[in-house]
């Protein structure tokens, strides 16, 4: 199967998992690229997306693993007919072959960006990088059977805190995104349960790069 | 910095509602652009993306030279808490600009639970309520789409409306705004001017004076108003604006597929049916424009799934042309084709068999009443024996589920007619046991039964609506005779139907009602998360407004009603003539079997009525 490596930016950020899949058919098929479909007595297209995104975080690194019925087309040529059908924010990077198996990815790095409206507060910088140097970090997390406890250190391989603009700090994190999973967004909650009077006014988030075990670049 | 609305948008259901962007959608650049259309559909984002009609005024003036028409829904009630706090007017998705840049505001109006929404995404807008307190030309607000055949109701908030289908008309009203923006008109001079406009109504040239007891005394025209104001159609389907380039919602609506027209207007008759009416003449498109329209909206769109739609499918002559030809092409793109509304006819059912092999749906019949007698009334030309034939075959065929839909309270209706219903049911109870293939995955009928809402421009104008204690003694009588396990049964509340009934026929003096409704926090009115009776009875209470005079008192025949203003193309003596058959329980067959008369050929003036 081949796979796409694409982007989710701007106001496609906002576009669900299950609504971005849908548009990638509807896309597919605009671009005259027929998808082969399920088994079963409900065929579906073959489309798939690694790691589901949350709605309002941006990406460089996702992939998509898709199926094409009929004659063989160049990688870069679905690349093209892709992009000329899809909406602005969803762009396709790369179509490859022999992509590696998606339960081998295991590490994202993320940008979590904290924006402080009146400025950062005194010391935040050093207070917020204590607080990831802590031995355990529980925050309650919300999932389908109610909320949950979790410990966020042993999920966080390395997270660093600096100054992105004069109202805004940025956590550099590299962390487990499957079995377990940590959502970055957890560490902005993690500031705000311990750190409340460093809660941001508002947060956002950016996939990066995927790894594997080995922190090499996932494809 | 992240700015306000995009802090806001991760925090609300469905973000992807109020961002636009969407595949198709229209840009222009604002220096080549000369007037600005804010088109309104008082509904979320899932109901409005799912209307044809919208798509296709979207079309028609995006079309235009120097014209940008965007889109605007109404928000759902966490997006509207989070812009009222945050002071955040309500866009439009295209531009994102606040829609009181706009010069025209649009709304297109089809359902009366949506007034509402209407005046309330007005108050979001920043734009005051009232057409006497906008003093500009600019921001004028003007309606369109069925509500308008009775636009009484709205009449102080809407500045003018526009009857009937908007392919032509809305144009000429489009044009002329561009001329009186280029000239410095006064919206007094364009109002003037746009009221000679065939199909333009504007209120505030007509007086309404009323009797002591409540009723219409007399309409006046003011300002040289015509008489009455005769709704627009298009003649010829065929050459008339389709959106094959349609907007593709980037997140899941109502109606997710591509829609085709096969026709307008209906050769039916069903007594209670404002559609039916409303919409006449038929006018037919033919199917290799319809087969071609298809392939250019599924391959532009890349939708997977298509429907035929029309207020009576089978009742379109090339329905077998037209879907020949399109079962093939939709099998080999793997494309779900549906045909509702078709009758139980033996075409019908054998394109019902074709179509299946994709996926087996459930059948769904209308019979709206439960005895013959009762249907003649209404004139539904469904028999029962129709009925069971169409189920005994496709229970055999492997089917296990049958939907119904009844109304209840319609005129003469007795309890006979109501067991009536149950009777029906438990015969088709009866042809399952006789039919069924495989019954271990048993049998499943779903009843569904409304409460009859009078509408004008039907025969049934002048009915009264029962009480809503009356329509629940009879849902509870209905509900004493299921007792199979595979039957089940769901009312609809009577509070929404009674207050459909009455806007559906309401006139001048509910505009206060509305507004105290709104005041009081009524919103969405179609969604049973929203709606909350209370509202409008504390509004009718604020007004002095009693809800039973334009429900349960009956119009009478030589009463001035409302909408008389307003001519859809069939006559009142028409409506007359068939409202005394129904009394009569004498059926008027369908067009097709001889021209009843009902005048809206009087519309076309290039072609013949296709019925």
């Amino acid at each position: 199967m081949p796979r796409a490596l694409f982007e989710k930016t701007g106001n496609a950020i906002y576009i669900s998992h299950l609504d971005l899949m849908r548009l990638f058919q509807r896309a597919f098929q605009r671009s005259g690229l027929p998808l082969t479909h399920t088994q079963g007595f409900n065929p579906r297209p073959s489309v798939s997306i690694a790691l589901p995104l949350s709605l309002g975080v941006e990406s460089g690194c996702e992939l998509l693993d898709f199926d094409l019925a009929g004659d063989k087309i160049s990688n870069e040529e679905i690349r093209a007919r892709l992009n000329g059908a899809l909406i602005a924010g969803v762009r396709v990077l790369r179509v490859y072959d022999n992509g590696q198996k998606i339960k081998n990815l295991s590490l994202l790095e993320s940008v979590v960006t904290l924006e402080y409206d009146s400025g950062i507060p005194e010391n935040a910088q050093q207070q917020i990088a204590a607080l990831f140097a802590r031995e355990r970090l529980v925050v309650e997390k919300k999932g389908k059977n109610g909320i949950t406890e979790q410990d966020l250190i042993p999920m966080l391989r390395r997270i660093s805190v600096g100054q992105a603009g004069e109202k805004e700090l940025a956590l550099h994190v590299l962390a487990c995104c499957q079995n377990p999973t940590l959502n970055p967004m957890q560490l902005s909650a993690a500031i705000g349960k311990y750190l409340p009077d460093l809660t941001p006014d508002f947060v956002r988030c950016r996939r990066v790069e995927i790894y594997d075990i080995n922190e090499e670049v996932f494809r | 910095m992240t700015d306000l609305k995009h802090r806001i948008l991760p925090t609300v259901q469905k973000p992807a509602r109020y961002t636009g962007g969407e595949w198709g959608e229209i840009q222009k650049n604002l220096k080549d652009v000369r007037v600005r259309v804010a088109f309104c559909f008082p509904d979320t984002y899932e109901i409005g993306m799912s209307n044809l009609g919208m798509r296709i005024l979207y079309g028609v003036m995006n079309g235009m030279d120097g014209v940008w028409c965007e889109r605007v829904f109404a928000p759902w009630g966490d997006m509207e808490e989070a812009m009222r706090r945050n002071h955040l007017p309500l866009w439009a998705l295209e531009s994102q600009n606040p829609v009181a840049d706009f010069d025209m505001i649009a709304f297109t109006i089809g359902y009366e639970m949506a007034y509402s929404n209407i005046l309330n995404m007005l108050d979001l807008a920043g734009i005051p309520l009232h057409a006497k307190d906008r003093h500009e030309l600019k921001n004028i607000v003007f309606a369109g789409g069925v509500c308008a055949f009775n636009p009484e109701p709205l009449a102080e908030f809407i500045d003018f409306f526009s009857l009937g289908e908007g392919e032509d008309i809305t144009v000429e009203i489009v044009s002329l705004y561009d001329r009186a923006k280029a000239e410095g008109w006064s919206k007094d001079a364009f109002l003037h001017e746009a009221a000679k406009i065939p199909g333009v109504y504007v209120p505030s040239f007509y007086e309404h004076t009323y009797h002591s007891d409540g009723t219409l005394a007399a309409i006046t025209p003011l300002e040289g108003a015509p008489e009455t104001v005769t709704k627009r159609i298009v003649e010829d389907l065929d050459s008339a604006y389709f959106p094959v380039n349609m907007i593709v919602p980037s997140t899941e609506i109502v109606h997710d597929r591509a829609n085709l027209e096969a026709f307008r207007g209906c050769i039916r008759g069903c007594r209670f049916c404002q559609a039916g009416f409303s919409c006449r003449p038929v006018r037919r498109k033919s199917p290799e424009v319809l087969y071609r329209q298809a392939v250019d909206t599924l391959q532009y769109t890349g939708n997977n799934e298509i429907t035929v739609s029309s207020l009576s499918t089978s009742d379109y002559r090339g329905l077998k042309e037209l879907t020949d030809a399109l079962i093939p092409y939709c099998a080999d793109h793997r494309i779900n084709l549906s045909v509702p509304s078709l009758r139980a006819d033996n075409f019908s059912r054998e394109l019902m068999e074709k179509l299946q092999t994709v996926r087996k749906s459930g059948l769904t019949f209308a019979p709206e009443a439960g005895t013959q007698r009762l249907r003649d009334v209404i004139n539904k030309n469904l028999t029962e024996d129709e009925i069971l034939n169409t189920c005994a075959q496709a229970f055999s065929g492997g089917w296990n589920n049958v939907k119904l839909y009844f109304m209840l309270g319609l005129p003469t209706e007795t309890d006979e007619d109501v067991l009536g219903i149950a009777e029906l049911v438990y015969k088709i109870i009866q042809a399952w046991k006789e039919n069924a293939v495989n019954k271990k995955r048993g049998l499943r009928i779903h009843v569904a039964t409304a409460y009859f809402v009078p509408k004008p421009h039907t025969p049934f104008q002048w009915e009264k609506q029962i009480t809503p204690q009356e329509y629940l003694r009879r849902c509870k009588l209905l509900k004493s005779h299921f007792y199979s396990k595979s039957i089940e049964y769901d009312y609809h509340s009577p509070d929404l139907s009674r207050l459909e009934a009455v806007f559906a026929r309401g006139d001048r003096r509910l505009g206060p009602v509305i507004e105290n409704a709104v005041k009081n926090g009524a919103r969405l009115d179609g969604w049973d998360e929203y709606f909350n009776y209370a509202k409008w009875y504390d509004a009718f209470r604020q007004c002095g407004i009693d809800e039973s005079f334009y429900t349960t008192r009956g119009f009478g025949e030589d009463e001035i009603l409302p909408w008389d203003t307003i001519d859809v193309g069939v006559t009142k003596p028409f409506l007359k003539r068939e409202r005394k058959r129904a009394y009569e329980g004498v059926v008027t067959p369908d067009c097709r079997h001889g021209c009843s008369g009902c005048g809206a050929n009087r519309l076309l003036k290039e072609v013949a009525c296709d019925a």
